[in-house]
């Protein structure tokens, strides 16, 4: 599904990625830890084609098509989904009309004429019950007051009702109670199956108790140094990355 | 590559012609350029009006010319030569007597292109329209409804041969001839305009609709506009704005007067979409204003403009609130582009006990344009129990470009409760960016972040008129992001 083979970026001739090589099959779920400043959260923007990076080598394919020359929306329409570790604000737009707004644009790219207003408002019902959201949060402004815990909410929201094939979960964990953790990762265990991927990004082993990955990857200053089962994760919160430091320069 | 930047955006919305720029040939019949005491004279022969009202304009002249261009607000232009401007330009063909059908029919194809063909306004549900074209109303529809209810909806000059009475006693009651030079000059040269009045404790059963239009090139535009709502009567007036597209500045000074009656309510609504000029700053309409009502006990006035178009604006729909217990308000979109030019803002003069006033301002600043918001809060020393609330918020596209406010307040009574709120912000690339990840496409995001930031006085317009208005603040808006 989704293959990222040699990739490098960098951020104003400062290089943060040196050499990404993963690949990540329908049905499967994939961990990324590491510790801070080590590149998760630039790997996952590039993903997602934000331009304040520069791609300077590598590629990215998802179904065998490349997507380093596509826009960020054309990327979108194309299955990949985004849940943003800080969520923006957009004032006076509600979370109803944000969502109807990109469900159709996504459908107008892929030839599909506008979701009917009955259909979209059954769809919303469902997703939002779901992730045991409270309906009158639909009509308030995308994130604007927002707690922490609503905004991650919100993004896995968006995600079920985008139906994603490639899911990349930024630090999705941050900011939330375990209430929280609980009802979000339910929803995204509930919204996997056979055709599409997650990619968790994340600090700690938490978030991993309930979103149980095939695969743990530990990305220490721009590369992937180490790949495990989920019992790696365990281990690195027991031990801590600086085990695996001592690994690489041994 | 098809890959969508900014920039391309940037390039296409600078070279999106002024969607309204055309001009229709129509024979009129224009006055020789420059002003002085014989023109104002045949101005007001021409049309036929009264001695009272040839006098009132004459006063007004001789006002005029003892007074100066006022140079306080925050905008910059080349002063209009006012003898260089013919002040009377009507279509020629334009004959009170004839029916629709008889209108010249490029008058006729002109609306359609605006969008306002009569004959479809005239089927639709509830909108009656009085259009002015350059300075005579041509067409007048739904007259025999609103005679019905004893509503007059016509036009100013119609109204000062048939209702001299209403006018004499009202006409620059709220906005003296005297007020400010601009005023002063409508006064003595107002060529049309529109006039309504709505007798006692009668709700106006359909929104009452006027668009403006200048046509003829070298000419201002003068409206003036009166409306009464008599006691305990409720009325929506909606007014639009379209100019064909012109090289050299067009002066609009026009003035609107409102008197809201003891309990009446008057909602007065503008889609302004002059010509802003082109992207270097050249031409475009000069939109010099003066919009102003009185609230008698227990009255409401609320005020909702979006402003997009226009050179230089210069304009501050205000409320007297005279009697106790009155209510103003002011809702107000203004969006500058290139090198458009706005200041505008409202008036709230609190005079009675326990009156209130809202004030929203939302300014939208894209290019290299600078957006002013000016306003005046005053308590008056009898206004025991006065409220305000204002809140005046800012966008800012591009590095280009200014937001300023200049909010004053004055209070003379202990007893008065001021709120004033102000934000500035900018469309951030990571709102942009967020919206992309969607599937969201820059130039719809965009639009949908502005809606966004609108909504507030989006909402406040009446339905026929906010799908106008969001297309416009679409079609206005051009600048790069971040």
């Amino acid at each position: 599904m989704l293959k990222i083979s040699n990739l490098h970026a960098s951020v104003e001739d400062k290089e943060i990625l040196k050499g990404i090589n993963l690949e990540i099959k329908a049905g499967e779920v994939h961990a990324i830890m590491g510790p801070n400043g080590a590149g998760k959260s630039t790997l996952s923007s590039i993903i997602a084609g934000n331009e304040t990076y520069e791609v300077t080598d590598g590629e990215i394919v998802l179904d065998g098509e490349d997507l380093s020359e596509l826009a960020p929306e054309e990327r979108a329409h194309k299955g990949v989904f985004l849940s943003f570790q800080y969520p923006v604000e957009i004032p006076g737009v509600s979370v109803t009309n944000f969502i109807k707004t990109a469900i159709n644009e996504k459908r107008k790219a892929n030839g599909q004429t506008e979701m009917p207003a009955n259909e979209m408002l059954k769809m919303i019902r469902e997703k939002s019950e779901l992730l045991e959201m409270d309906r009158k949060f639909l009509s308030r402004s995308l994130n604007e007051g927002f707690s922490g815990g609503e905004k991650k909410r919100n993004e896995i929201f968006q995600m079920a009702m985008l139906e994603p094939k490639i899911a990349i979960l930024d630090e999705t964990d941050s900011g939330l109670d375990i209430d929280a953790l609980r009802i979000v990762a339910n929803g995204v265990n509930k919204l996997k199956n056979e055709n599409n991927a997650v990619l968790v990004i994340t600090h700690y082993q938490r978030l991993l108790d309930y979103i149980i990955p095939d695969f743990v990857h530990v990305l220490m200053d721009g590369k992937i140094v180490k790949t495990g089962g989920a019992d790696l994760a365990l281990e690195l919160e027991e031990k801590g990355y600086d085990w695996i430091k001592q690994e690489q320069e041994a | 590559m098809s890959k969508y930047t900014e920039d391309d955006l940037k390039v296409e919305l600078e070279n999106k012609e002024y969607e309204y720029g055309f001009y229709t040939e129509l024979e009129s019949e224009t006055f020789p350029v420059g002003l002085n005491e014989d023109i104002v004279r045949a101005i007001s022969l021409k049309k036929e009006e009264p001695e009272w009202m040839t006098e009132w304009r004459l006063e007004a002249f001789r006002a005029w010319q003892e007074m100066i261009e006022p140079e306080w607000a925050n905008v910059h232009y080349d002063k209009p030569d006012f003898q260089a401007i013919s002040y009377y330009s009507a279509p020629k063909k334009a004959d009170p007597n004839k029916t629709l059908d008889d209108v010249d029919p490029e008058l006729l194809a002109m609306y359609k292109k605006l969008g306002i063909s009569v004959d479809e306004q005239k089927r639709m549900n509830n909108v009656a329209i009085d259009i002015v074209v350059d300075s005579v109303s041509v067409a007048t529809t739904f007259k025999k409804t609103l005679n019905e209810k004893g509503i007059i909806f016509c036009s100013i000059s119609e109204a000062i041969k048939e209702h001299p009475e209403l006018v004499r006693k009202h006409l620059g009651t709220v906005v003296p001839q005297k007020d400010n030079f601009y005023a002063a000059l409508n006064s003595a040269v107002f060529s049309d305009g529109s006039f309504c009045y709505i007798p006692k404790g009668v709700r106006c059963p359909m929104e009452l609709s006027t668009y403006f239009r200048i046509n003829q090139g070298g000419t201002g535009q003068f409206e003036r506009t009166l409306l009464i709502a008599d006691e305990g009567s409720y009325v929506s007036y909606l007014e639009g704005c379209t100019a064909p597209s012109r090289d050299e500045n067009q002066l609009h000074a026009a003035v609107v007067e409102l008197i809201a009656m003891d309990n009446a309510e008057i909602k007065y609504s503008t889609v302004q979409n002059w010509y802003p000029g082109n992207k270097e700053g050249k031409g475009g309409v000069f939109n010099f204003v003066t919009k102003r009502g009185l609230c008698e006990k227990g009255a409401k006035i609320s005020w909702t403009q979006v402003e997009t178009g226009s050179a230089v604006t210069w304009k501050y729909p205000s409320c007297i609130l005279k009697g106790d217990n009155s209510i103003g308000e002011f809702y107000s979109i203004a969006v500058t582009n290139n090198f458009q030019q706005a200041d505008t803002g409202t008036k709230m003069v609190h005079l009675g006990k326990n009156t209130k006033s809202t004030i929203i301002s939302k300014g939208i600043s894209a290019g290299k344009s600078q957006n002013s918001y000016r306003g005046l809060v005053q308590i008056g020393s009898r206004a025991d129990n006065a409220r305000n609330f204002s809140q005046c918020d800012s966008l800012l596209m591009g590095n280009n470009c200014g937001a300023h406010t200049f909010p004053y307040i004055e209070s003379k009574n202990t007893s008065a409760k001021i709120e004033h709120e102000a934000t500035t912000s900018k469309i951030g690339e990571d709102q942009v960016f967020y919206c992309n990840q969607r599937g969201i496409p820059t130039e719809k995001a965009i639009a949908l972040i502005v809606n966004g930031f609108s909504r507030e006085v989006l909402n406040k317009l009446p339905m026929e008129f906010a799908v106008e208005a969001q297309k416009l603040l679409e079609i206005s808006l051009e600048g790069s992001v971040g």
